[in-house]
């Protein structure tokens, strides 16, 4: 980045640690950390999505629709992360691929499944041979994605089903008596008082994801700790800037990111809470009004 | 809207026919003087160049992917990429899986590295790499296996005391012995494991196969490949 950094092998000291600091690899390991807070950022809202959903089809009256939503959450809940995390990636993959090979190549007179390979045109890979390395590394960060918004999704479903279920039947039965209809009562009186009982379990949530980020590094996205494992490990001169073994400062750098990020978290979230807490019949409600005295 | 739908369905197949010529080369990225990743980002080393010159020879577009050690075969399987050139040796039990070239490195010696000349390399902890060639050797000898991801993480095994020594390549671990200011030093014999290093391929590609195969003799014969491992591997290095 800067002209002093041209030769890194005659350079030592503070001077070297800023060429160091700054080098392509490294900067690259600042990109990511935008990697973890976009993916944080989209799969929250996907993961809220499809948690009310599930917990809307596991309350249905429609017996189908209710064994979906319930088989939904148990499944997820039920099998490790890890589990859902290296199957999807390659089964999504291969079934996208599956399902454009269909498309757009119709006349494809050689088998799919040959043994162990799995074959599709070229023109029905995805992403196309020809992309540039961001489209890839782009596609790559969607499967995640998707894939963390389904796992979470699940949890989401249980939390905020038990939180529709947690709202007083009084309350629900005065909007009967006032002759709202049942989806009025849903959208204005259940859904809005549901949340208080709900976030304790969501704000529990958001903590696990973020903790989770680095299952990313998993589906070979290049997250943080792919780079804090790449740039710490020892280097001999082959490289330009040889180090002995700083994996360890590496990774007190992401520690001290993880725990800011959950520590601002708290803060958010506690203000929230508190916020959805005054006039309920809570524990944190009554703290409110005795505070309030 | 039909005409948008046309539009893109024609875009799509005549980017399809664009694509027919490139092929995706992947790599660790975590192996010098092989393959690894400069501090720019970039795929660096050895193979890098090795690879580059053997696109131009047969004519083939190149694109370069980095893939873990761990998974590189089962994704080679799915398509995700066309050719492994990561300093992969040629064994039997690989062959069963995929298709090699013909080796464009000899087979090289493997050596063991302690931090002290009287390790325990018949019983003690021997780390190596998962699913090499090093590691089958070290599980079959006697010794108890001490497996990692990367290749760095072995070697700082030994120097923190985890594994009595490590067992891999020798050209990977010459870096490590002459820059550690005697902390690490060879002992025990050398050992000579494997057919060569080779390109990796899908069995069904033969086509690509035969390319390749043309381009390495023509670099064998030429003796451009002799030159390019000097260059990389030095005086040490094994040539054809």
């Amino acid at each position: 980045m800067f002209s002093v950094c041209a030769d890194p092998k005659s350079i030592e000291g503070l001077t070297w640690l800023s060429c160091y600091l700054t080098s392509g690899k490294h900067l690259d390991f600042y990109m990511s950390f935008v990697t973890v807070l976009a993916l944080l950022v989209v799969t929250a809202p996907a993961a809220m999505l499809l948690g009310f959903g599930g917990a809307m089809a596991a309350r249905s009256q429609f017996a189908p629709l209710r064994w979906i939503g319930k088989l939904y959450s148990a499944m997820v809940r039920g099998v490790p992360d890890i589990v859902y995390f290296m199957f999807f990636v390659i089964a999504l993959d291969q079934g996208l691929e599956l399902i454009k090979h269909k498309i757009v190549c119709r006349d494809w007179a050689e088998p799919i499944f040959r043994g162990l390979e799995f074959h599709v045109c070229p023109a029905a890979k995805i992403p196309l041979a020809t992309a540039s390395p961001f489209t890839f590394q782009l596609y790559g960060f969607g499967l995640a994605v998707v894939t963390f918004a389904i796992v979470f999704g699940a949890f989401v479903a249980n939390v905020l089903y038990g939180a529709m279920q947690a709202v007083p039947r009084a309350q629900l039965e005065t909007a009967e008596a006032y002759g709202m209809s049942h989806r009025q009562v849903f959208r204005r009186i259940l859904v809005p008082q549901m949340w208080t009982y709900a976030l304790p379990g969501l704000a529990n949530l958001w903590m696990i994801l973020i903790k989770a980020t680095p299952l990313l590094f998993l589906l070979s996205v290049k997250d943080i700790v792919y780079y804090a494992r790449e740039l710490g490990g020892t280097k001999t001169q082959a490289y330009e800037y040889p180090h002995p073994d700083w994996r360890i400062f590496y990774f007190l750098g992401l520690l001290v990111f993880y725990l800011v990020m959950t520590k601002l978290s708290e803060i958010v979230l506690g203000k929230i809470t508190a916020k959805l807490s005054k006039g309920q019949a809570t524990a944190a409600g009554e703290a409110l009004r005795r505070a309030a005295v | 809207m039909k005409k948008l739908l046309l539009a893109s369905a024609m875009l799509a197949l005549t980017a399809g026919f664009a694509s027919a010529d490139v092929v995706r080369l992947a790599t660790e990225g975590a192996y010098p003087p092989f393959n690894f990743i400069d501090d720019k980002g970039e795929v660096a080393g050895f193979e890098r160049e090795f690879g580059d010159e053997i696109c131009k020879r047969a004519a083939l577009e190149c694109t370069w992917t980095t893939n873990e050690w761990d998974s590189i075969i089962p994704n080679l399987q799915s398509g995700n990429y066309d050719v492994i050139i990561a300093g992969m040796s040629i064994t039997d039990e690989r062959k069963k899986v995929i298709d090699f070239t013909q080796n464009y490195y000899p087979p090289a010696a493997s050596a063991y590295v302690a931090a002290s000349a009287d390790a325990d390399i018949k019983t003690g902890v021997v780390s190596a790499q998962v699913s090499t060639i090093q590691a089958a050797y070290v599980a079959e000898s006697g010794a108890t296996l001490l497996e990692f991801p990367t290749p760095d993480e072995t070697v700082a095994a030994v120097r923190n005391g985890e594994a009595a020594a490590v067992f891999a390549d020798k050209d990977y671990l010459r870096p490590f012995v002459d820059e550690s200011n005697g902390e690490l030093q060879f002992v025990g014999e050398d050992v000579s494991i494997g057919g060569g290093v080779g390109l990796g391929i899908r069995q069904s590609d033969t086509e690509l196969k035969g390319k390749l195969d043309g381009a390495i003799s023509a670099m064998k014969a030429d003796g451009s490949l002799n030159a390019l491992i000097e260059k990389y591997f030095g005086a040490e290095g094994l040539k054809f």
